[in-house]
């Protein structure tokens, strides 16, 4: 880890203030400190944001929820409305890493994580992401790389939140000093590495995420998360699911169908979403959705069996989703 | 001599048939429980040595030692109080980092330090010139060059001292190494090409560690394939013309890192009349050893101190580069030196499992007597050897002949060293999944089949265990019978370890006048509690409470220990801690006898009082009778008495049953429950004796379905030196673990102890899973680990049991 020096502030508009010149703001530290230890990332500032109070909390309005961008994911995954309306978001949250992990994890730093790939996690290889033309995971080990839409760049997306608040239609709230606050839809925060492979997000670096905003769910919106990897406790996810359903009685009048581990930026499949939209969810329509979330699927030398997980893992959790079948007790989390 | 023997070299350790001097000891004939209680315990005469203590009965007669007595340390540990290496601070100490090799093989041309130097803090700078580890070449002249060859990305090359750790941290960046890189290779199949790049320019050897590992010396080596090392029994095509039945498998294990939660480390303070170290070791006289010979200075000049230590399993036992490294700082500073490994360098530099590719036949009559065991194995321990696996073929079954071939082959990578049961997971991976489809083909029930052939009398209680338990009960004989994507399956495979004994173990017992009483020996305790075993014997003896004893261990200033491996601790050193304390309770009654008015013969010691056996003496307290000692303390030092039954050749072993549930659908495998029988001489306290059965089980679900040290074939670098991506089971994964412990009474000791480190669960669980996994789903899986991708690609194969995944 490099030396760096330490601006801890306790408002908004302090660590806006401190944001410049390379400054890196921390919250939970959890992913930036692993990636400070292996050097890939050698802020010579970092900007504490941890303590500014005003960025805690889950709020109920009218529209729907606000949460700040320092909850965290087990508050998330714990609080009783999120468990009853919006149960993907639990569901992924508590999902995410390990629970001392959730304890310190924030849903800022969750949705912001750079991708993950061991070449780029990994300050031996200097890759495209990095600014170099060159991407190692193509020849190299890609087991648990993208299978679709990845582009120049196979790293996957490695943000459950990320994979709910899609499903969910959320936004985030950036705020800078000079241009003050705009709101960007989840699906407009990530950059796709063919767009430009050294930028993750939208987000500016003299902006701050503050929060994130969820829209009330329509009327019989049920949902769910699932995540499968190679192990229960403390893995990434191979395969993973967020699943929205719309329900009028037992027909889906519309289908959200997200996918994180698939792609370099979290994704929808309309093909999947196609194929519950307006019909009863059945085991048979939900396998359907499944396996027309692969299409297109073109997987590495090394993950092809991703794209016979994605499918089960679609399956199941919209079958999870529509009360017809049990939480997988396996699944990761 | 049984073929494995001349495998092993555990230093220090003696294999029972080479001690075969004359013995002139004066000896008497005692009656010692032999067999197993409620199976086949009975008495046998054992001539010992005159100075023996008294035989112990079976353990429900003891009242501390056989006891789950709670660990004396725990307190210690678990509030923070007990002091690893890491927490070792001393006045002055300063901070070690390495500088390590960017790239998996190149000369070095020249290392540029002076920008180091310079950086604020620093104290000194190390240039490696002589790099512990790994294979050394038989002609050393092939090799002129100043500093040593890197062959693995991770190999160290310099350090720096500095007054803090990110000091020490940014100045080793700062090393500049100037490389003339060399063509390399870091995949096992292609190294065994004719082209490949060479990770040596001519033959190498790697010695073994005192933990064992390392390969044999006497064979020839081709291109980066070094041997094969042959054993042969019999004629082994006439062996498989004779059978009924052959099956064959092709069964591929990985590298495996041995990821002890505390990594590799020191503190070095040197003096010019002493080296102090503390290590994170599990052989404080196997680290004296190599200091003193590496800088040249008498033993009696080094002292090595390991009160408690992290974990090793196998990869601990010399100075190591960090060690002399950290030494060489400090003689050049005047000031202790710290220099613990961080987790990086602890996947790259300091030891592996070495990987398996085995070809194994076996041929059988239709009534399950096996003709012939025929294995040729390749492995990889990196830029080492040790990758042999035939131990379970030779050792576990009888056969009419063998043939096994094993062969290391280089690749540059970090060298392998001896793991947990070294070479006998990938074997038994291999040949308990085979013996298993040897029962599919013969129609036989795996267990049947193991009666017919395994004849060690303790596994056959251990396989009665196992067929009347309800888990192997609820078993059901017909592969892939359950319906639905998620399949139950139950398996079971043995395993086997070796009595090894280490002459090189002694202990000391003082008893004070204030009737307190200490144990002292050099011996560490790797973890598997053997503190706590001392203060057992010694309350056995003395009948003080074990939490009073003092156990003062883990420093070469005490009497020399055994080196921790090959499970070889307790059953060497137990009977000279017994032997010790026997003896000092002896001197102790003599002295106090005439204060009392009786003779030392009248008196004994029994539930901390000393009574006479006539009655003439009214029962007197321990601490009282201390009181009367005529000197201050009475000392006697203990050493290992040779084994009662030399001719002997023992083994001990165990027999374990997975449960798993597969999901067809998402080739994800769940080990649900394991049943673990196993045998250990006389257990000297089952719940420790457990920890480590359940601890090696865990270790090895953890290898069989997850751990795999990943390098990228195009530049040679790890790409998973943390544990996040080198994947460790987890709590999730941990099963529901029943262990049934079988004593084993085997008359050889004061004691009677045996080992559990290698043989518990670590060897079998994996063919266990293995066997368990064709059980649920019809298919068997030939390669570790089995993660989704090698399972759902053993179930689309067309022939499943005729290829590999």
């Amino acid at each position: 880890m490099n030396a760096f020096t330490l601006a801890d502030c306790t408002t908004v508009d302090g660590a806006l203030s401190q944001l410049k010149d390379g400054a890196v703001v921390k919250a939970g530290g959890v992913d930036l400190l692993d990636r400070m230890k292996n050097g890939t990332t050698q802020p010579e500032k970092l900007v504490n944001i941890r303590n500014i109070s005003a960025l805690r909390g889950i709020e109920e309005t009218d529209k729907g929820l606000k949460i700040g961008a320092l909850a965290t994911l087990t508050e998330i995954s714990e609080h009783p409305v999120i468990r009853k309306q919006y149960q993907i978001l639990s569901d992924a949250c508590g999902s995410a890493a390990t629970p001392h992990i959730r304890n310190m994890a924030t849903v800022g730093g969750n949705l912001l994580q750079p991708v993950q790939c061991w070449y780029y996690r990994s300050a031996e290889f200097q890759c495209l992401r990095k600014g170099k033309d060159f991407c190692f995971a193509f020849n190299g080990l890609n087991q648990y790389h993208a299978i679709m839409d990845y582009g120049t760049c196979p790293a996957v997306a490695p943000s459950s939140s990320a994979v709910a608040l899609l499903g969910l239609n959320a936004a985030v709230e950036l705020v800078s000093a000079k241009r003050g606050k705009r709101l960007v839809a989840i699906k407009d925060l990530y950059v796709h590495p063919d767009a430009n492979p050294t930028k993750f997000t939208v987000i500016e670096p003299d902006e701050l995420l503050t929060g994130v905003m969820i829209p009330k769910p329509a009327p019989g919106t049920r949902s769910a998360y699932q995540k499968y990897g190679e192990k229960d406790s403390f893995d990434w996810a191979v395969a993973d699911a967020g699943i929205v359903l719309e329900m009028d009685g037992n027909t889906c009048r519309r289908a959200v169908v997200t996918m994180g581990a698939a792609s370099p930026v979290v994704r929808r499949s309309p093909q999947a979403e196609a194929e519950l939209t307006g019909k009863p969810i059945t085991e048979a329509a939900a396998r359907a959705a499944g396996k027309a979330a692969m299409q297109g699927a073109t997987p590495l030398s090394m993950n092809a069996y991703k794209v016979d997980m994605f499918p089960v893992a679609i399956y199941r959790t919209v079958l999870l989703a529509a009360g017809q079948m049990d939480r997988d007790p396996r699944a990761a989390g | 001599m049984n073929p494995l023997l001349s495998d092993l070299t555990l230093e220090g350790a003696l294999p029972q048939a080479e001690e075969k001097k004359p013995d002139s000891t004066p000896k008497k004939t005692v009656q010692m429980p032999i067999g197993v209680p409620g199976y086949t315990l009975h008495e046998e005469p054992r001539e010992v040595p005159e100075t023996e203590p008294p035989v112990w009965p079976v353990n429900k007669d003891l009242k501390y030692v056989g006891q789950s007595v709670e660990r004396w340390d725990g307190p210690a540990k678990v509030s923070g109080r007990a002091k690893y290496t890491a927490d070792v601070q001393l006045p002055g100490m300063l901070y070690a980092k390495f500088a390590n090799a960017s790239v998996p093989h190149a000369r070095v041309v020249s290392v540029d330090t002076s920008a180091a130097e310079r950086y604020p803090g620093v104290k000194a700078v190390h240039v490696i010139t002589h790099v512990i580890g790994g294979a050394v070449l038989r002609d050393p002249s092939l090799e002129q060059v100043k500093y040593p060859v890197v062959r693995y990305a991770g190999q160290p090359i310099a350090a720096v001292a500095a007054t803090t750790p990110y000091a020490a941290e940014e100045a080793a960046a700062l090393i500049k190494i100037d490389y003339e890189k060399l063509p390399f290779v870091v995949d096992m199949d292609k190294a065994r090409e004719e082209n490949s790049p060479l990770v040596f320019p001519g033959a190498a050897d790697q010695a073994g560690s005192a933990g064992g590992g390392g390969g044999p010396r006497n064979v020839s080596q081709t291109g980066n394939v070094h041997g094969p090392a042959i054993k042969k029994e019999g004629d082994i095509e006439q062996g498989l013309k004779q059978a009924d039945v052959v099956v064959e498998g092709r069964y591929i294990t990985q590298v495996q890192t041995h990821s002890a939660l505390e990594t590799h480390g020191v503190v070095a303070d040197w003096k010019p009349e002493m080296l102090t170290v503390w290590a994170s070791t599990q052989g404080t006289a196997s680290v004296r050893e190599e200091f003193a010979a590496f800088f040249n200075i008498p033993a009696s000049q080094v002292r090595v101190i390991t009160e408690f230590m992290g974990g090793g399993f196998g990869a601990k036992f010399g100075a190591g580069n960090h060690g002399v490294v950290a030494a060489a700082l400090s003689k050049k500073t005047g000031a202790p030196v710290r220099l613990m490994l961080d987790r990086e360098e602890e996947h790259l530099s300091v030891g592996n499992r070495p990987s398996s590719d085995q070809m194994l036949r076996i041929g059988a009559k239709k009534d399950g007597e096996i003709t012939g065991i025929h294995l040729v194995s390749y492995g990889t321990a990196g830029c080492g050897t040790g990758a042999g696996c035939s131990g379970p073929a030779s050792n576990l079954y009888k056969y009419t002949a063998l043939h096994t071939e094993e062969n290391d082959v280089f690749i540059n990578a970090g060298p392998g060293a001896a793991m947990r049961a070294p070479g006998h997971p990938q074997g038994a991976w291999a040949l308990e999944q085979t013996i298993d489809e040897l029962a599919v083909k013969l129609e036989m029930d795996p267990i049947d089949l193991r009666e017919k052939t395994d004849p060690h009398p303790v596994r056959r209680v251990e396989r009665q265990i196992v067929r009347e338990s309800d888990l192997w009960k609820s078993r059901n004989p017909k592969a892939g019978a359950d319906t639905g994507p998620v399949k139950r399956g139950v398996g079971l495979a043995q395993s086997v370890w070796y009595r090894f004994v280490s002459g090189n173990s002694n202990a000391e017992v003082r008893v004070h006048k204030d009737g307190s009483i200490e144990v002292l020996s050099a011996v560490q305790d790797i973890g598997s509690g053997i503190k706590t075993v001392f203060a057992q014997i010694i309350a056995e003896q003395f009948g003080v409470p074990p939490a009073q004893v003092a156990i003062k261990i883990g420093d070469t200033n005490y009497p020399q220990g055994p080196n921790s491996g090959g499970s070889v601790t307790t059953l060497s050193i137990t009977p000279v801690v017994r032997d010790a304390a026997w003896q000092a309770s002896q001197k102790f009654l003599a002295d106090i006898a005439p204060a009392y008015g009786a003779s030392a013969g009248d008196l004994v010691l029994v539930d901390g009082e000393v009574r006479s056996k006539s009655g003439k003496m009214k029962p007197v307290s321990f601490k009282r009778a201390a009181a009367k000692m005529t000197t201050d303390q009475i000392t006697v030092q203990a050493k290992r008495v040779p084994d009662y039954d030399r001719n002997k050749y023992l083994t001990y072993g165990g027999v374990d049953v997975a449960e798993v549930k597969v999901d067809t659908e998402l080739g994800r495998i769940q080990v649900t429950r394991v049943l673990s029988v196993h045998d250990c001489g006389r257990p000297m306290n089952p719940s420790l004796v457990k920890s480590q059965i359940n601890g090696g089980i865990i270790q090895g679900i953890s290898y069989t379905l997850y751990e795999n040290r990943l390098l990228d074939p195009n530049y040679g670098l790890m790409v998973n030196p943390n544990l996040d991506m080198y994947k460790i089971a987890g709590s999730r994964e941990v099963p529901e673990i029943d262990v049934r412990l079988v004593e084993s009474y085997i008359g050889q000791s004061s004691t009677d102890a045996s080992g559990i480190g290698e043989a518990a669960g670590v060897v079998s669980i994996g063919a266990a899973i293995g066997n368990a996994v064709y059980n649920a789903i019809g298919v068997r899986v030939r390669r570790m680990p089995m993660t989704p991708s090698v399972v759902l690609a053993a179930l689309r194969r067309p022939r499943p049991e005729m290829e590999l995944a």
